[in-house]
C-alpha cells in the first residue's frame, strides 16, 4: 500500500456538489442553526430558526425538483447517477422520496413551531429534573429549547441521505445522523416529562440495539462480497461465489435494522411507547418522514442489493408483513390512548406498504411511493388534531376524554373523523387509493394470500377507526371534557394541508400516481 | 362516427357544470348571509350555463355533420391496472339538445320562482337545491361514460328528494319525498346493475367503448343489459311499474313540479334509452319491453289524469302519459329516436308552461289545488289563461301547434311498425291522444270557465273534509289576481315555445337530421301528416266535444260525484299504490322480518363471535406490550434469530 | 502469517510494559492509604458525597472527555490529509476546511453554552 501512495497513483476523489445540493443545503442550515443557538440572543432565536428551517426546507424542495428535471442527469435514458465516489445515488425514486420527506418535514415543522396554546410543545430546560425548582423557574421564565430546529434539520438531513445511500456504510452513517437527533427530540416534551424521557431512553436503547444488528449485518455482507457497495453485493450474490450463509445472515440482519425503523412486527415494540411519550409534533415527524425515509432505504436495499434473492427473502418478508398487518390492527382495538392508537395504526400501515415492497416490481415500487406520500400527509394531519384537544394538563390523549367531541367541536371532530376514514381506506380519500395501488401491485406480483390478509386486517382496523368516530359523535361529553384550543396559523396550515392532500389524492390521484410510476419506471440506479 | 377531442369554446365546457355547482355551493354553504342576493345568484348560474351551452351548440353546428361529436377529457380517476375510469364530457347533438332544454327552460323556471317563492323565508335554500339539480342534470347528459351518468343520475335523485320535501313541515311532503326516493332506488339498482354488467362484459363503461364492442356480446347479455337500463329509465321517468311516486311528488313547490317532474328530470329515462340506442338496436326483447312500457303507461297516465280533481296531479298523470309516448317512440328503434327527442323538447316547453300556469292559478287562489273550487278565472287572470290556453292547444295536437308536429308522427310510426304489435301500439297511442284531449279540455273548462265556484264559501268549506288532497277548508274567500310580472314573462316565453317549437323542430325533419349522427337516420323519414295523424286529430276533437258536454255545458258539482268503477279506480291512481302494497310491501315486510330473524340469530351470532375472538386476541396480545425495554429487546433478538434461521432454511 | 508478526510483537510489548509498570510501581512507590484512595474507582463520578435527588451526578468529566475525543478524532482525520496534502490538491483543502468549520461550530456552541467551564 505504501508503495502506491509514494508513487503518487492516488487520484483525488470528486463530489458532485450540484446533484447533492438539497442534502448539503439542509445540513448546512442545520450547522447554521447551531451557530444561531450559540450567538443570537434568546428572544430572537425562534424567528431566525423559523426562517432558516422553513425557508431551507422549501429551498431544498425546489433544488430537488431542479435536480429531478435535470436533463444531463437522466441523459440517454440513464436511471440516474451514483455521486460522491459511489456513496450516494441520485435517481428518480430517491428524488421522489426526498421530495416527499422535504414536504412532510415542512408540514411537521409547522407543528413544531406552534406556540399559541402553550409556549411550545418542548421543554424549558430538558436537563432540569421533572418537578424540581429549576424546572419551575424555566417554565415561569417562559423559555423553551430552540435547539429543536437544528436538531430537526439534522434529522431531516439524515433522512434525505438514508434512502440515497448507495453503500451500506453511508447508509449506517445516515441512519445514525437521523436517529440521534430524534432520540433527543423524543425526550424534550414540555408536559408529561417523565413519560417523554422514558420514551427517549427506550428509543435510544432499542435503536442502538438494532444499529448493532445492522452493523453486524454489514460486516457479514462485507465478508461475503468484499465490498459494502449495494451493486457489488448484488453482483457477488448473482455470481454465486462465497458463502451463502454469510450472505443470507447479513441480509437478515441488515433487513432487521431497516424493519426496526419502520416498526414491523416483531421489531415494533418501541413504536407505541415512543409515539405516546414523544412531543406530538415530533411524533408526527417520526410517523411521516422517518417512515418514508426508512422505507426508501428498505426499498433500495431489497431492490438493488438483494434483487436477485427475491426467492430467498420473500417467505420471511411475507411472514413479517402478515404479522405486522394483523398485529397492528388487532392490538389497536383495545387501545385507550389516541397516540398509541395512531402508533398501532402506523404499524398496520407499515404492513400494508410492505405488501407493495414484496412485489419487487416497478409497479410495487411506484405504489409504495404513492402510499408513503399519501399516508404521510394524513398522519401529520391526525397528530396535528391531537395537539388541539387539550385539558389543563396538556393534550387530552385518553380516548374517554374524546367522547362527545363532535358535539362541542364539530369541525375538529369532523376533520379527525375524516383522517380516520382515510386511514381505514374509505374511497375518495387518499387511503383508499394508496391501498388499492399496493394491493393491486401485490396481486400482480402473485401475492394473493397476502392481499387477502391485508384486506381482512383493513376490515379489523376499520372497526377501531369507526369506534373512535362513534365515540366522538354519538356519546355524551364527560363533565371534565377537554377543550379544543383555537390553533394558530401554523397548526391550522398543517391540518389544512393534511385535509387537502388527503382529499386531492383520493379524488384526483392521477397526477401523483403518474409521477410515482414515472419515478419508479426505471427502478433504482445501480 | 368518430369522436374527436373538444377544441375552441368547447374546450372549457366544464364551465357549464361549474356555474350551477358554484351557485349551489355558495347558496347552501353561505347560509343566511346570502339570503338577500341568493335568488339573483341562483338565477344567474343557469343563465350563464345556458349562454355557454348556446356557444357550445353553435360551435357544434359549425362542424360538418359527421364530426359533431366532441369529447372533453377532464381527468382520470384511479387508472390502476385494468380499472380505468376517466371523467369526461361528450358533446354531440343529443347531449347539447338536452343542455339547451335543461338550462333554457330551467332558467325560465328559476326566474318564475323568484316571484313564486317571494314570500318563503327559505327562498335561498330553494335556489341552492334548484342549482344543484341543474348541475346534476347537466352532468347526467354531458358525461361521456355510464359512471359519470350514474353520478349525475343520483345527484338528480337527491335534488329531487330535497325539493319534493322542501316544505318538510308538511308530513305529506316528507312522505312524498321519501316515496320518490325509494321508488327511484329500485330503478337506480337496475342502472347500477347494468353498469356492472357492462364493465364485466366489455371492461369499460365509456359510451364509445361499450358501443364499439356491443356486437361482440351474446343476445342474452344484450337483452339483460337493455332490460336493466329500462328498469333504471322507468324509475326516473315514472313509467310502469315504478310510476307511483310522481303523483305524490306534486307536494313540492310548483316550480319544482315544472322543472323536475315535467320538463327535465323525468325525461332522463328517455335520454338513457336514446343514448344507449346501440344496445337497444341489438336486442328486440329489450325494444319490445320499452314499447310495452310506453304504451301501457301512456294509457295509464291518461286515465288517471281524466279523473283527478287536483290540478297538479292531473298534470302529473298527463306527464306520465306523454313520457309514455316518448318511450313508445324510443322503443321503435332508429325510426323513433328522433321523434322521441322531438316530443321531449316540445313537451319540455308546453308542460313547463302548463305547470307554471297551474302555479300561477294556485298563487292567485291561496294555494288551492282542487279544480272543483276554481271556475271562471279567465277574466281575472287573462295572461295566465292565454298562455295556458296556448299550451293546451299544443298538447292536444291542434295543427300548427307543437304537439301536432311531434306527437302525431309517433302515432304514425307506431302503426307503420306493422303486424299485430304495430296495430296494438298504434291503437293505444291513438286512444291516448283522445284521452289527452279529454282531460286537458276538462282542466281548462273547470279552471278558467263556468261559474265562479270559489265564491260559494259555505259549500266549499262543507265539502272540504270529504275531498282528497288538501283537506283544509279556506277560511276566507280567495281573491284571485294575476301573478306578478316576474312570473308572467317566463310563461309568455314558454308559450311562444309551446306554439313554435314543434314546427321549428319538425320542418324538413330538422331535428331528426340533426340527431342522425347519434341515432342514425331512420329508414323512411316519417311524414308530418298521415292518415293516423288525422285520425288522432278527429278523435281529439270528439274528446273535446265530450269534455265540453260533461263539464262546459253543465254545471260542475263542487263535490265529486260517486262515479263508475273506472273513475273510482282512476282517482286512486289505478290502484298503483295498492298494488305496490300488496305485491311488494307485504312480502317485503315478511322478507325483512325473516332476514332480521336470520340476522339476529345467524349473522350476528357469527359476527359477535368473531368480534369477541378478535377483541380477546387483542387483549391478550396487548399484554405482550409490557413497557419493559428488556422484553422488547428480547423480542427483537428472537425475531432476529428466527429471521436468520428462516432465510438459511429457505436455501437448504 | 508474516502479516501478523508485527501485531504479535506489539501485543507482547504492551503486555510487558503493563506488567513492568504495575510491578515497579508497587515496589518503588510510597504507601500512604486514606479513605478516598481505598474506595472503588470509577472515572468521572465523585464517590463522596453521595449524589442527591435520586442518583444524579455531575457530567463535567464526561463533557470534557467527549470534547477530547472530538478533537482527538479531528487530529486523526487531519493526519492522513497532511500526509497526502499535495496530491489531494484543492479538493482536499475544501473538504478539510468544511470539516474543521463543522467541528468549530460545535466547539463554539459548547463554549457559548458554558460547556468548558468546570464550575
Amino acid at each position: 500500500m505504501s508503495a502506491t501512495i509514494a508513487a503518487g497513483v492516488i487520484t483525488p476523489p470528486s463530489i458532485e456538489y450540484s446533484q447533492l445540493c438539497p442534502m448539503l443545503l439542509v445540513f448546512g442550515l442545520a450547522v447554521a442553526g447551531v451557530l444561531v443557538e450559540a450567538f443570537v440572543p434568546r428572544q430572537a432565536r425562534r424567528g431566525i430558526h423559523l426562517v432558516l428551517t422553513l425557508g431551507g426546507l422549501a429551498a431544498a424542495f425546489v433544488l430537488t425538483i431542479v435536480v429531478a428535471s435535470s436533463k444531463s442527469l437522466f441523459r440517454d435514458h440513464a436511471a440516474g447517477h451514483v455521486a460522491a465516489m459511489g456513496a450516494v445515488a441520485v435517481d428518480r425514486p430517491t428524488l421522489f422520496i426526498q421530495g416527499t420527506i422535504l414536504v412532510l418535514a415542512f408540514v411537521s415543522v409547522l407543528l413544531i413551531a406552534e406556540s399559541s396554546h402553550d409556549v411550545s410543545s418542548f421543554a424549558a430546560q430538558a436537563a432540569a429534573i421533572p418537578g424540581s425548582a429549576e424546572e419551575r423557574e424555566g417554565l415561569l421564565a417562559g423559555i423553551t429549547h430552540t435547539e429543536v430546529y437544528p436538531l430537526t434539520m439534522f434529522a431531516v438531513g439524515g433522512m434525505l441521505l438514508f434512502p440515497a445511500a448507495n453503500d451500506l456504510l453511508t447508509m449506517f452513517v445516515a441512519l445514525e445522523v437521523l436517529s440521534l437527533p430524534l432520540y433527543l427530540l423524543c425526550g424534550l416534551a414540555r408536559r408529561r416529562r417523565l413519560l417523554s424521557q422514558e420514551a427517549a431512553m427506550k428509543y435510544f436503547l432499542l435503536g442502538a440495539f438494532s444499529s448493532a444488528f445492522f452493523l453486524f449485518g454489514i460486516a457479514l455482507l462485507y465478508g461475503f462480497a468484499g465490498s459494502v457497495r449495494l451493486s457489488a453485493i448484488a453482483a457477488a450474490a448473482s455470481s454465486d461465489t462465497g458463502s451463502t450463509t454469510l450472505l443470507l445472515a447479513g441480509l437478515a440482519l441488515v433487513g432487521l435494522g431497516l424493519l426496526f425503523k419502520i416498526g414491523a412486527v416483531p421489531f415494533h415494540g418501541w413504536k407505541p411507547d415512543v409515539y405516546q411519550g414523544a412531543p406530538t409534533p415530533v411524533t408526527a415527524l417520526m410517523a411521516s418522514c422517518t417512515v418514508v425515509s426508512a422505507f426508501g432505504a428498505l426499498l433500495r436495499v431489497f431492490y438493488v442489493a438483494f434483487g436477485q434473492l427475491t426467492w430467498d427473502w420473500r417467505p420471511a418478508m411475507w411472514t413479517i408483513a402478515i404479522l405486522t398487518m394483523v398485529a397492528g390492527a388487532l392490538i389497536a382495538i383495545t387501545q385507550t390512548d389516541v397516540k398509541r392508537l395512531l402508533a398501532y395504526s402506523s404499524i398496520a400501515h407499515a404492513g400494508f406498504i410492505l405488501t407493495g415492497v414484496i412485489a419487487a416490481t416497478a409497479a410495487g415500487l411506484s405504489a409504495s411511493l404513492f402510499y408513503l406520500a399519501a399516508y404521510g400527509f394524513t398522519t401529520i394531519g391526525a397528530f396535528a388534531v391531537v395537539t388541539l384537544v387539550r385539558d389543563p394538563a396538556g393534550e387530552a390523549a385518553h380516548l374517554s376524554q374524546w367522547a362527545g367531541l363532535g358535539k362541542r367541536s364539530p369541525l375538529v371532530a369532523g376533520v379527525f373523523a375524516f383522517f380516520l376514514l382515510a386511514f381505514a381506506g374509505i374511497p375518495l380519500t387518499s387511503g383508499f387509493t394508496g391501498k388499492f395501488a399496493v394491493f393491486q401491485a401485490a396481486v400482480a406480483g402473485g401475492a394473493v394470500p397476502l392481499v387477502i390478509v391485508g384486506v381482512l386486517s383493513s376490515a379489523i382496523a376499520a372497526f377501531f377507526y369507526v369506534r373512535v368516530i362513534v365515540l366522538m359523535f354519538f356519546s355524551d361529553p364527560a363533565p371534565d371534557a377537554p377543550s379544543v384550543v383555537t390553533p394558530s396559523v401554523f397548526t391550522s396550515a398543517a391540518v389544512v394541508l393534511g385535509v387537502v392532500a388527503t382529499v386531492v389524492l383520493g379524488v384526483v390521484p392521477q397526477p401523483l400516481l403518474g409521477l410515482a410510476s414515472h419515478a419508479a419506471s426505471q427502478l433504482f440506479v445501480r | 362516427m368518430t369522436t374527436v377531442a373538444a377544441t375552441g369554446v368547447q374546450h372549457a365546457a366544464w364551465l357549464m357544470l361549474a356555474f350551477p355547482l358554484f351557485g349551489a355551493v355558495v347558496l347552501l354553504l353561505g347560509g343566511r348571509r346570502t339570503d338577500r342576493w341568493g335568488h339573483l345568484l341562483g338565477v344567474a348560474a343557469p343563465l350563464a350555463a345556458f349562454g355557454y351551452g348556446l356557444a357550445c351548440f353553435f360551435a357544434l353546428l359549425s362542424y360538418p355533420a359527421a364530426g359533431r361529436s366532441r369529447d372533453l377529457h377532464l381527468f382520470s380517476w384511479i387508472p390502476v391496472g385494468g380499472f380505468r375510469v376517466s371523467i369526461g364530457m361528450l358533446m354531440d347533438p343529443l347531449s347539447l339538445s338536452f343542455v339547451l332544454l335543461i338550462t333554457g327552460v330551467g332558467s325560465l323556471i328559476h326566474i318564475y320562482s323568484v316571484g313564486y317563492m317571494a314570500h318563503d323565508t327559505d327562498r335561498r335554500r330553494f335556489f341552492g337545491y334548484l342549482n344543484l339539480f341543474i348541475a346534476a342534470m347537466l352532468l347526467l347528459v354531458l358525461s361521456d361514460n355510464y359512471l359519470g351518468l350514474y353520478v349525475g343520475w343520483e345527484g338528480v335523485g337527491l335534488a329531487s328528494y330535497l325539493l319534493i320535501g322542501f316544505w318538510q313541515f308538511k308530513p305529506t311532503a316528507a312522505v312524498a319525498a321519501k316515496k320518490a326516493f325509494i321508488a327511484n332506488r329500485v330503478g337506480d339498482a337496475g342502472l347500477s346493475l347494468a353498469i356492472m354488467l357492462m364493465f364485466a362484459t366489455f371492461g369499460t363503461v365509456n359510451f364509445s367503448g361499450v358501443f364499439a364492442r356491443a356486437h361482440e356480446a351474446g343476445p342474452g347479455v344484450m337483452a339483460a343489459l337493455g332490460l336493466l337500463l329500462l328498469l333504471g329509465a322507468c324509475g326516473k321517468s315514472a313509467q310502469l311499474p315504478l310510476q307511483s311516486w310522481l303523483l305524490d311528488a306534486m307536494e313540492g313547490p310548483t316550480p319544482v313540479s315544472a322543472l323536475i317532474h315535467a320538463a327535465t328530470m323525468v325525461t332522463a329515462g328517455v335520454y338513457l334509452i336514446v343514448r344507449s340506442n346501440v344496445i337497444f338496436d341489438l336486442s328486440s326483447t329489450a325494444r319490445l319491453g320499452v314499447q310495452v312500457v310506453g304504451a301501457v303507461t301512456l294509457l295509464f297516465g291518461g286515465i288517471i289524469a281524466c279523473a283527478k280533481d287536483d290540478i297538479k296531479k292531473s298534470l302529473a298523470g298527463s306527464t306520465m302519459s306523454q313520457i309514455g309516448y316518448m318511450f313508445l317512440a324510443a322503443g321503435l328503434g332508429p325510426a323513433g329516436y328522433g321523434l322521441a327527442i322531438g316530443l321531449l323538447l316540445a313537451h319540455g316547453f308546453f308542460k313547463a308552461n302548463l305547470f307554471l300556469g297551474a302555479g300561477s292559478v294556485m298563487h292567485g287562489m291561496d294555494d288551492e289545488v282542487n279544480m272543483r273550487r276554481y271556475g271562471g278565472l279567465a277574466r281575472l287572470m287573462p295572461v295566465t289563461a292565454a298562455t295556458f290556453g296556448l299550451a293546451y292547444l299544443a298538447i292536444i295536437g291542434i295543427p300548427g301547434f307543437s304537439g301536432f308536429f311531434t306527437k302525431d308522427p309517433i302515432i304514425e310510426a307506431a302503426f307503420s311498425k306493422g303486424g299485430v304489435s304495430g296495430a296494438l301500439l298504434g291503437t293505444a297511442a291513438l286512444i291516448g291522444a283522445g284521452l289527452t284531449a279529454f282531460y286537458m279540455t276538462r282542466m281548462v273548462l273547470m279552471t278558467f270557465f263556468g261559474k265562479r265556484r270559489w265564491e260559494d264559501q259555505a259549500a266549499a268549506a262543507a265539502a272540504g273534509a270529504g275531498q282528497e288532497g288538501e283537506a283544509e277548508a279556506p277560511h276566507q274567500q280567495p281573491h284571485p289576481h294575476e301573478s306578478p310580472q316576474v312570473m308572467l314573462w317566463p310563461m309568455i316565453l314558454l308559450a311562444i315555445g309551446s306554439v313554435g317549437a314543434g314546427a321549428f323542430l319538425a320542418t324538413g325533419d330538422r331535428l331528426v337530421n340533426f340527431l342522425a349522427p347519434v341515432t342514425r337516420t331512420p329508414a323512411a323519414p316519417p311524414g308530418i301528416v298521415g292518415p293516423y295523424g288525422l285520425g288522432a286529430l278527429g278523435l281529439a276533437l270528439v274528446a273535446v266535444a265530450a269534455a265540453w258536454w260533461m263539464y262546459g255545458r253543465r254545471e260542475v258539482p263542487a263535490v265529486a260525484p260517486a262515479g263508475g268503477v273506472l273513475v273510482v279506480a282512476a282517482r286512486k291512481d289505478l290502484y298503483g299504490d295498492a298494488f305496490n302494497e300488496s305485491v311488494l310491501m307485504r312480502p317485503g315486510q315478511w322478507l325483512t322480518r325473516l332476514s332480521v330473524y336470520f340476522d339476529n340469530r345467524g349473522v350476528d351470532g357469527l359476527v359477535n363471535t368473531f368480534a369477541a375472538t378478535v377483541g380477546g386476541a387483542s387483549g391478550r396480545l396487548r399484554k405482550v406490550q409490557t413497557g419493559f425495554v428488556r422484553s422488547y429487546a428480547l423480542a427483537m433478538f428472537f425475531g432476529a434469530a428466527l429471521l436468520v434461521g428462516a432465510l438459511l432454511l429457505v436455501r437448504l | 502469517m508474516s502479516l501478523y508478526v508485527p501485531i504479535l510483537v506489539l501485543a507482547a510489548l504492551s503486555a510487558v510494559f503493563a506488567v513492568f509498570s504495575i510491578v515497579m510501581g508497587s515496589l518503588a512507590g510510597p504507601k500512604r492509604w486514606n479513605r478516598a484512595k481505598l474506595s472503588a474507582y470509577e472515572c468521572g463520578i465523585q464517590p463522596t458525597p453521595q449524589p442527591l435527588g435520586g442518583g444524579r451526578f455531575p457530567i463535567k468529566y464526561y463533557l470534557t472527555a467527549m470534547l477530547f475525543i472530538v478533537f482527538d478524532i479531528e487530529i486523526i482525520f487531519l493526519y492522513p490529509w497532511a500526509v497526502a496534502f499535495d496530491r489531494l490538491g484543492m479538493f482536499g483543502l475544501v473538504e478539510m476546511v468544511l470539516f474543521i468549520v463543522t467541528v468549530l461550530v460545535a466547539f463554539a456552541y459548547v463554549w457559548r453554552r458554558g460547556g468548558l467551564e468546570w464550575d
